[in-house]
């Protein structure tokens, strides 16, 4: 007997098929809105229509009137309860239904709880509420004027619309820096508002026991574990009392990380009522209410030599959070990981300052496959190498290379603090270049030029910190962040594995029982994996910010290597040798010096239930908690060329090339499906994805016919390339990646777009590049900005 | 039939129709209040959940089925419009043993991620196949652009598309 070959147990490297598309094309899946209970009411929310404004009074007499209504929720109803506001993730508060004011238009105002979803929908229709408008601040320049209105006038000691302020980084250094520079380059520019968008909204079903005085609620959430601590919290129901269950959700992103009052209204009505309550978000309500990103104004300046290094960066950062400051991130970092910026360069100095603000607009800005701003972060960080390639009359290529981390720069401390590990970034470049036929497209485009056609290539390299904690720095709310695995052996060597992490697309039933193939040699197919019960799950953080594989997937590794410790005690009884002459090869233990003589993972199982040595403890199961020694940094090289046509101002991709870092690879396909997903979201952002408010608050981009996300006919074909630099501290060697692309994708193409136009005079065309903003820009040889306009009475 | 639990006891005034639709080749003859739209008697009704709901405003695809054949998205169009007519969902897609070639391109290709597109992705895809059996990329992008998936960006499902393309025509085992 040998050792199991690992690819045919779908061990790591496997493209192995995945196991969820055996219910998901037979459409039995099991979503929220597939859930179905005895007795089960359906809520209704009413939103504000005003931005800002002062509720005089609400009327919802007509509501209770008819058929089917069997409850409606006021804000003072729910203040009654102590739950009008609730905390959020950023140590703010938000209000659960209004009370005093409105603060965005959409916020949330009444919900009406009936029998079916069509009667709740009346009822909210039958609801009158009076509003005394108050003039709205829909952006960051406007809440600073002296003369705008405090939104957040319920907090005390509130007395400007200003919710943080950060700064991190060496000024001094900087400065000095800065006084010695041959050339500064400057760059300012708006990355607007976007929604996650998962095709599936928010919804939950609560389901409170009066008997038991159990609460069940099924719900879209990301991290089904915070959910339960913050409803501890909210709640004062005893947290083992409460049951957080995440079924198959329809795409997360981001969006479903936070706790939404339409998760606290559902749960509240059915404690009142004793019986479970559904809410299902309409697309309107998901797109105007929760989570977006963004929605950053950066202004910053690089330090050059006029050789082409780089000496020093600078640059300040405000941020929109809307009404509330609810956003999912680590508590020390106010402005998430924006500080990763030039992570990848050797920048020498650098110091950042920010400022978030408050506006009369839906709360957010981290949601949106992003490790925390860091999206915002690289797409400034590359626009500004571009421009400043331009400003030295430099090569993009040329310029990137001469500041790119050498290999043997690792590990390597960035100026603003990060420990960055690992990568290959001159190869990585070199490959993109050499895989877009770099010097000949230059040929071709000048050739083109001649010939009135712009051609125009964008390149963007980065490395981004994914994987958060290690716990030292990174918490929510005081948790901190780490993940966690649980493994059970059954003693025919079949396994149940539960995971702290909540997949939402990314494939985990999959992937995980791979990791456990590889390290225990029991076929992947042999392993049945569960996440998103509290209840049955350890204890973790959940998905987002690409953490999956970097700290839940390590924690699988770990509890694998626990259940093989045992294992090998299992097999020396086994075989009548002593531990140390035991020796391990994938799925079998052996004697050392007699290969024949064996015991296999399952044989192990077996006994570890019906022959184990004396005084040993019986079963082969365990846990593991993993708190990752610092995040990993996938690096990625993202090149894209385009067409602008200057009479219209639309622009065509012909191609785009992904060279893709994430260390070692578990599942190929289901990798490289992340990163397609990625550039495509990229692609988005950069071409047509966007929110927007009127000068009276009220949101462009509160449906699919305004707000525009790609179709299969607009998105380009992707090239995709890798290289493999392991991580040198996970168990695995695997990174994050499944941000990567959504991350530095968008620079490509904006850089892309820009290049066509470097005869213009144009430097920035802020996002998305609308062909109405390309065809201005060309007319007038001039910058256009996405800045949202200023009421010309505020 | 209402929309919400079968228990609950509707109150007089609600005026409901009797339909008969055949829905994956079972016939089925319901009572369903004017009002209802098609994508719920689908999901409540009859308990076919396969059939997403993802947006207000007939953009996404995500709850298209087919009518007679043909895709239609199922949140525009009122349930007593379907009286008389064939509607197949993705449960009524392949059989319990033998999935139908679009459904296992679509796992082979990796054309899935969260799944929450993917029935109404297939039923588009399926009826393009139905009336052109050997379509170029640029033509199964172009029948598919109706339905808006988040996750995959579409590479694998124009390439699960062709494969089963191949499949039906026996080119591919
Ligand atoms: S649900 Fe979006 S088109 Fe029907
Ligand atoms: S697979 Fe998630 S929306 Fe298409």
């Amino acid at each position: 007997m040998t050792a199991v070959d690992e690819v045919k147990i779908g061990g790591m490297g496997a493209s192995r098929r995945r196991v969820e598309d055996a219910r998901f094309v037979r459409g039995r899946g099991n979503y929220v809105d597939d859930i179905k209970l005895p007795g089960m009411l359906h809520m209704e929310v009413l939103r504000s229509p005003l931005a800002h404004a002062t509720i005089t009074s609400i009327d919802t007499s007509k509501a209770w009137e008819i058929p089917g209504v069997r409850l409606v929720l006021t804000g003072e109803m729910m203040a009654q309860r102590n739950l009008a506001w609730m905390p959020t993730l950023s140590y703010d508060t938000q209000a659960v239904l209004a009370t005093d004011k409105v603060r965005f238009q959409g916020q949330e105002v009444c919900v009406v709880i009936a029998d079916d979803p069509y009667i709740a929908k009346d009822g909210c229709e039958a609801i009158v509420v009076d509003y005394e408008p108050l003039p709205p601040v829909v952006n960051p320049l406007q809440s600073r004027a002296a003369d705008a209105p405090i939104i957040r006038d319920d907090k005390e000691g509130q007395t400007d619309n200003t919710c943080y302020r950060w700064e991190v980084g060496d000024r001094a250094a900087t400065d000095r820096a800065f006084a010695t520079a041959d050339v500064v380059s400057k760059l300012k520019l708006h990355y607007p508002r976007s929604h996650p968008s998962p095709i599936e909204c928010c919804g939950a079903v609560a389901d409170y026991n009066p008997a038991t005085q159990k609460l069940s609620v099924f719900m879209t959430t990301q991290a089904p574990h915070i959910i339960r601590a913050a409803f501890a919290l909210v709640t004062e129901l005893p947290e083992h009392m409460i049951r957080i269950i995440s079924p198959d959700i329809g795409g997360g992103f981001g969006n479903k990380v936070p706790v939404y009052p339409g998760y606290v209204a559902a749960t509240l009505a059915s404690i009142l009522l004793g019986k479970p309550v559904k809410w299902i978000e309409d697309k309107t309500g998901n797109l105007i209410s929760t989570g977006f990103g963004r929605d950053m104004y950066l202004d910053g300046e690089m330090a050059l030599r006029s050789d082409g290094k780089i000496l020093a960066v600078r640059m300040h950062a405000d941020t929109d959070q809307g009404a509330f400051f609810s956003d999912a991130q680590p508590s020390k970092f106010k402005i998430g990981l924006m500080h990763s910026a030039f992570a990848c360069y050797d920048v020498g100095a650098g110091h950042i300052t920010a400022q978030g603000h408050y506006t009369n607009k839906a709360p957010g800005g981290v949601a949106y496959r992003c490790s925390f701003r860091v999206t915002e972060a690289m797409f400034f960080q590359e626009r500004m190498m571009q421009a400043a390639a331009v400003d030295l009359g430099m090569d993009q290529a040329e310029f990137r290379r001469r500041n790119l981390l050498h290999d043997d720069a690792f590990p390597a401390r960035t100026p603003f603090g990060f420990l960055v590990d690992s990568g290959q970034y001159g190869k990585c470049l070199q490959i993109g270049l050499d895989a877009i036929g770099y010097d000949q497209f230059k040929i071709d485009q000048a050739e083109a030029r001649t010939r009135g056609r712009r051609l125009g290539i964008g390149i963007s390299t980065m490395t981004e910190p994914l994987g958060a904690g290690n716990s030292r720095e990174y918490d929510i709310l005081g948790i901190k962040m780490f993940d966690s695995a649980e493994l059970r052996v059954h003693m025919t060597g079949k396994a149940i594995l539960r995971v702290g992490a909540k997949s939402q697309g990314q494939g985990h039933e999959t992937t995980w029982g791979q990791i456990v193939a590889h390290e225990l040699g029991i076929p992947a197919a042999d392993v049945i994996v569960e996440e998103g019960d509290t209840d049955t799950a350890p204890f973790g953080m959940g998905t987002y910010a690409s953490r999956s594989t970097p700290v839940a997937g390590a924690a699988i590794a770990m509890v694998s290597r626990k259940i093989r410790a045992k294992a090998r005690k299992l097999a020396a009884h086994l075989l009548e040798v002593s531990e140390e002459d035991v020796e391990w090869e994938l799925g079998r233990f052996y004697v050392r010096g007699a290969p024949e003589r064996g015991a296999t993972i399952q044989e192990c199982a077996m006994a570890a239930y019906s022959n184990m040595p004396d005084g040993m403890e019986p079963g082969l199961e365990n846990n593991a908690y993993y708190d990752p020694p610092n995040l990993t940094w996938p690096f990625a090289c993202y090149i894209a060329t385009v067409e602008v046509d200057p009479a219209t101002g639309v622009w065509d991709v012909l191609r785009v090339v992904a060279v893709d870092d994430c260390g070692v690879r578990i599942n190929p396909m289901i990798v490289e499906g992340q990163i397609m997903g990625g550039l495509t979201e990229a692609y988005a952002a950069a071409s047509m994805q966007f929110q927007t408010y009127d000068a009276d608050g009220n949101i462009v981009g509160s449906n699919y016919m305004d707000y525009l996300l790609p179709t299969a006919w607009e998105t380009p074909g992707f090239e995709l390339h890798e290289v493999v630099t392991p991580c040198p501290h996970h168990p695995l060697g695997a990174k994050g990646v499944g941000e990567c692309a959504t991350v530095g994708g968008p620079a490509a193409f904006v850089n892309a777009v820009h290049d066509a136009l470097s005869d213009t005079g144009v430097r920035n065309i802020d996002m998305p590049l609308l062909p109405d903003r390309v065809w201005q820009a060309v007319q007038d040889g001039q910058d256009v900005s996405g800045m949202p306009p200023v009421r010309s009475d505020a | 039939m209402s929309y919400g639990q079968s228990s609950v006891v509707r109150e007089v005034g609600v005026d409901e129709r009797r339909i008969t639709v055949t829905v994956n080749g079972e016939k089925r003859v319901v009572e369903v209040e004017p009002r209802l739209l098609l994508a719920h008697l689908l999901r409540e009704g009859l308990a076919l959940t396969g059939t997403h709901l993802g947006c207000d405003t007939t953009s996404c695809g995500a709850c298209t089925v087919l009518v007679d054949g043909t895709p239609v998205k199922s949140c525009t169009m009122l349930a007593v419009q379907a009286d008389g007519h064939e509607i197949t969902t993705v449960e009524g897609l392949g059989t319990p043993s033998e999935l139908d070639p679009v459904q296992e391109g679509f796992s082979r290709e990796h054309a899935l991620q969260c799944g929450f597109c993917t029935p109404g992705m297939m039923l588009t895809s399926h009826a393009l196949l139905e009336s052109n059996p050997d379509p170029s990329e640029e033509e199964v992008r172009w029948a598919i652009s109706g339905n808006l998936c988040r996750c995959t960006g579409y590479q694998n499902i124009v390439k699960a598309v062709l494969w089963a393309a191949e499949k039906k025509s026996g080119g591919v085992s």
